[in-house]
């Protein structure tokens, strides 16, 4: 018996349990690519539309954070550039989470134990998650291709979008092997691949603002520090520009590297066993911990934390970008006249920062939901029975979350918005103008608070579908609610979203009604909410 | 064997006086969707009792507990638990009270000392010295992370936690699955001392000789309703003895004796099963043939409880199948009729 025995049956039963989540990771990954390329076209209409638009990408050092080295003017090279870094993204989550759960995960429930006595080789497990990680990255890089041809771009330049795909999905299944020697939890190794990908991002943003514009304007010539990423190597490939295929040696080079350390990583060391070990914690409790209160909010203080510096990250550069309005009127002149349509003799500036603030607002309620789902994964997971058995009431608990959230959805847009505040006046130096995205911050918690209450009910009514229920509704408000308008939706359907009804500041007047109407539906949904579930089986198990 | 307890409640019959009864529950039903885990369940635990609550997986008894806890809601019927309703006094009575599940589940980045803290506090208050002394006696290391616990150290966490607070009832739910030998003889070490102090506990279980250990009663349910209730001596006179005796004369007549059951002549002796109720019969009988050695096996609970899940066993052995779930990895293995 070699090693790799039994690594066949193994990739089949990974198969069989990720035939669900594999395939919702593959079609929406392109279905994505298809949207940003047919919303690119609609931004720019022509080749000068678009070269004026590679300019301000090239030239914004905001533009170059987020979207990467602009790569000139062609309809891919510019698709390739907006849309790349949000779906390298998904791909090396979708590989790396995917190398994790065929992994530790495996080993952290016991279930590799019980596979590991069968006749089953040492690397045969490993094996099995690194085929369907590498096997689920080149499925979305031929994918990428196929949809891109079929969009009727070039040739040659689809075939390298599906190769810089690939390679990312590549990379991170590479550096998931190696976490999931390293971590002794699921969530340990997965945190683990988001710090490279973190890194990653942070390398190649740092690259590109520190790189200069070729000469003609509409390409960006990175730093080297962008040469350090993996999602920079993707970028340096340059589809439909340059399409430098050596590039992707690097990622061939970096799996080789990865794998090995990895396959070397297992054959030392035991099973269930990690390289980084928990340090002991405190015997006793802190005063602070003993309530129910205590609790929800030691449970929930991670997540706050990550949030808050999240949207001020984002926020921060959001506002910074508000300056160069009018520099993106010049590029994007069709995008620019159907948000003035939106907001009739509003200034640009004023509706730029509501518009982008009003998207951002709806992300960041992304809190709101994820907070108040952590009710759920307390009940289905079966922590919540033993809370209850002690002298907590239900609703006492219940509240201990909703408040918590509440106050963290506040805190969570305020900080968002006087982020983008900062931003702006350090962009312009215009603190009076600027103070508006403070405003459009503000105005979203009634509307985010409306969302949260309606988590609630799904959760109080109907438990076990509330995580679909709610994240569904978050995609809802930000699909119909903020893109509605430019999808021409009619407006019931607009309605459906309570952030349509909060007043678009600063480029519309603060009105205080839809706020008190909106906050009046939150606290009469949450009460529903706690009556039902005073009264209600607790469901454990998911 | 049995731990006798001088309990000021005598007899069943009842005086009404609900305080006399820890628990007691009348005709419990409960459904999810077409299966019915509880049909008209009664059950009576008294005050200063250890209750053995006994069945295989999927009787109902952790549905039970759950509804003792006010965790589900019942279809019908009606229970009391301390004296009061266990769904609408729920937390009153949750003050009163201690539970630790069958399966613990905790919070993967608290410290196990940080989770009995939390538990022990949301009840009635931490008694430090009580903890201390259990964290001792359980030799649980508090200062890990409960993600890195194994089963067995996640229960002993809620084990310490319910016994870190000294109160009324404590509702055991298969408390001591994946505790070791010597950890489960501290259990009922504690379990005992308390009771001993006039709490009551109600244990369930499916291993048989930790129920016959501790319990002063016991109840069998079987698909959600109770076959059989009482004292194990109670029980006992309702079934059979097994004998193995040695005699200096071949046995003769013994199959014509009432009572006697599935007699087997050996050469020196015999083997047979007989009625609680003739077994003074049987033994005079006995002495005609002059005894050189007499064994009595009096029944075990294994015995007793396989009376009621016999023809699942049957059906279960035909197939070559194991005990059926019936008996845990302690219990004795007793004669099976």
């Amino acid at each position: 018996m070699s090693a790799w025995t039994g690594t066949s049956r193994l990739v089949r039963l990974a198969l069989r349990r990720d035939r669900i989540v594999l395939p919702i990771w593959l079609v929406s990954i392109c279905v994505l690519i298809l949207a940003v390329v047919s919303a690119e076209t609609g931004i720019y209409r022509d080749e000068e539309q678009r070269a004026s638009g590679a300019a301000f990408g090239a030239a914004n050092i905001v533009t170059r954070i987020f979207d990467g080295p602009a790569s000139g003017t062609s309809l891919g090279a510019m698709s390739i550039v907006e849309g790349y870094l949000v779906l390298a993204i998904f791909v090396a989550l979708m590989a790396g989470q995917a190398v994790v759960r065929h992994t530790r995960l495996e080993e952290e429930t016991g279930r590799a134990e019980l596979i590991g006595s069968s006749v089953v080789g040492r690397q045969a497990r490993l094996t099995a998650a690194l085929i369907v990680g590498v096997g689920a990255s080149l499925i979305v890089g031929v994918g990428a291709t196929v949809v891109l041809l079929a969009y009727g771009l070039p040739v040659g330049g689809s075939i390298a979008a599906g190769v810089s795909f690939t390679g990312v999905g590549v990379a991170f299944a590479a550096f998931a092997a190696v976490a999931a020697q390293l971590a002794v939890s699921q969530r340990g190794a997965n945190g683990l691949v988001g710090l490279a990908l973190g890194a990653s991002f942070l390398l190649r943003s740092v690259g590109d603002a520190l790189g200069h514009v070729a000469p003609g304007g509409v390409k960006l010539v990175s730093s080297w520090p962008s040469w350090l990423s993996p999602l920079g190597w993707g970028q340096q490939i340059r589809p439909y520009g340059e399409d430098h295929w050596d590039v992707a040696l690097l990622f061939v080079g970096l799996a080789v590297v990865g794998v090995g350390g990895a396959f070397g990583l297992a054959a030392r060391r035991d099973l269930g066993a990690g390289l980084l070990r928990d340090r002991p914690g405190p015997a006793t409790a802190t005063p602070g911990l003993l309530s129910s209160m205590g609790l929800a909010w030691r449970l929930q203080r991670t997540a706050l934390l990550a949030w808050t510096v999240g949207m001020i990250a984002v926020g921060v550069p959001f506002g910074a970008v508000g300056d160069s309005a009018n520099d993106f009127a010049d590029s994007a002149p069709e995008f620019v006249a159907t948000l003035e349509r939106m907001y009739p003799g509003a200034s640009l500036v004023d509706v730029f920062a509501a518009f982008m603030i009003g998207f951002l607002g709806v992300g960041a309620a992304g809190y709101t939901v994820q907070a108040l789902l952590r009710m759920r994964a307390e009940e289905a997971s079966g922590r919540l029975e033993p809370v209850l058995a002690t002298a907590v009431g239900r609703r006492s608990w219940l509240a201990g979350h909703s408040l918590i959230t509440a106050v963290g959805t506040c805190v969570v847009l305020g900080a968002m918005g006087l982020a983008a505040t900062l931003g702006y006046w350090i962009a312009s130096g215009d603190l009076g103008t600027g103070l508006g995205a403070t405003g459009a911050g503000l105005v979203q918690i009634p509307a985010a608070l409306a969302l949260g209450a309606f988590v609630l009910v799904a959760f109080a009514f109907t438990p076990r579908w509330a995580p679909t229920l709610a994240w569904a509704g978050l995609a809802t408000c930000l699909v119909v609610g903020q893109l509605g308008e430019m999808l021409e939706l009619p407006q019931w359907a607009l309605n459906v979203s309570p952030f349509t009804h909060a007043p678009a500041i600063p480029a519309e007047p603060f009105a205080a009604l839809p706020l008190f109407i909106l906050l009046v539906c939150a606290a009469g949904l949450a009460a529903v909410a706690g009556l039902r579930f005073r009264r209600r089986d607790l469901a454990i198990a998911a | 064997m049995t731990v006798t307890i001088n309990s000021p409640i005598g007899d069943d019959a009842g005086r009404g006086a609900v305080m006399d009864m820890a628990i007691e529950t009348r005709g419990l039903v409960k459904r999810y969707g077409s299966t019915t885990a509880l049909d008209g369940l009664d059950l009576t635990v008294k005050t200063g009792e250890i209750h053995g609550f006994l069945g295989p997986n999927g009787a109902g008894k952790s549905t039970t507990v759950r509804i003792l806890l006010g965790l589900l809601r019942v279809d019908a019927g009606e229970a009391h638990l301390l004296g009061g309703d266990p769904w609408h006094d729920a937390v009153a009575l949750h003050r009163r009270l201690a539970y630790v599940p069958g399966d613990v589940n905790l919070w993967p980045t608290l410290t196990g000392g940080e989770a009995i803290d939390l538990l022990a506090s949301l009840r009635c208050g931490v008694d430090p010295r009580l903890r201390d002394e259990m964290i001792e006696r359980f030799q649980l290391d508090p200062r890990k992370r409960c993600s890195s616990y194994s089963k067995g150290n996640r229960q002993k966490v809620a084990i310490v936690a319910a016994f870190a607070s000294d109160v009324e009832l404590y509702l055991l739910d298969e408390p001591t699955s994946g505790l070791d030998p010597l950890m489960e003889t501290v259990f009922q070490d504690v379990v005992k001392e308390r009771v001993g102090q006039g709490r009551t506990a109600l244990l369930s279980s499916h291993i048989l000789a930790e129920a016959e250990a501790l319990c002063d009663r016991v109840s069998i349910i079987r698909e959600g309703q109770i076959v059989e209730t009482g004292t194990l001596d109670d029980m006992r006179h309702l079934t059979r003895t097994s004998i193995h005796v040695r005699t200096e004369r071949p046995l003769t007549g013994m199959s014509r004796l009432a009572g006697v059951h599935d007699f087997e002549a050996h050469h020196d002796g015999g083997a047979f099963e007989v009625d609680s109720e003739h077994l003074g019969a049987a033994l005079a009988h006995l002495t005609t043939f002059g005894v050189l050695d007499l064994e009595s096996t009096p029944p075990t609970l294994e015995d007793l409880f396989l009376r009621h899940y016999g023809d699942e066993l049957a059906a279960l052995s035909g197939n070559g199948g194991a005990n059926g779930g019936t008996s845990g990895s302690g219990a004795k293995r007793g004669r099976r009729r």
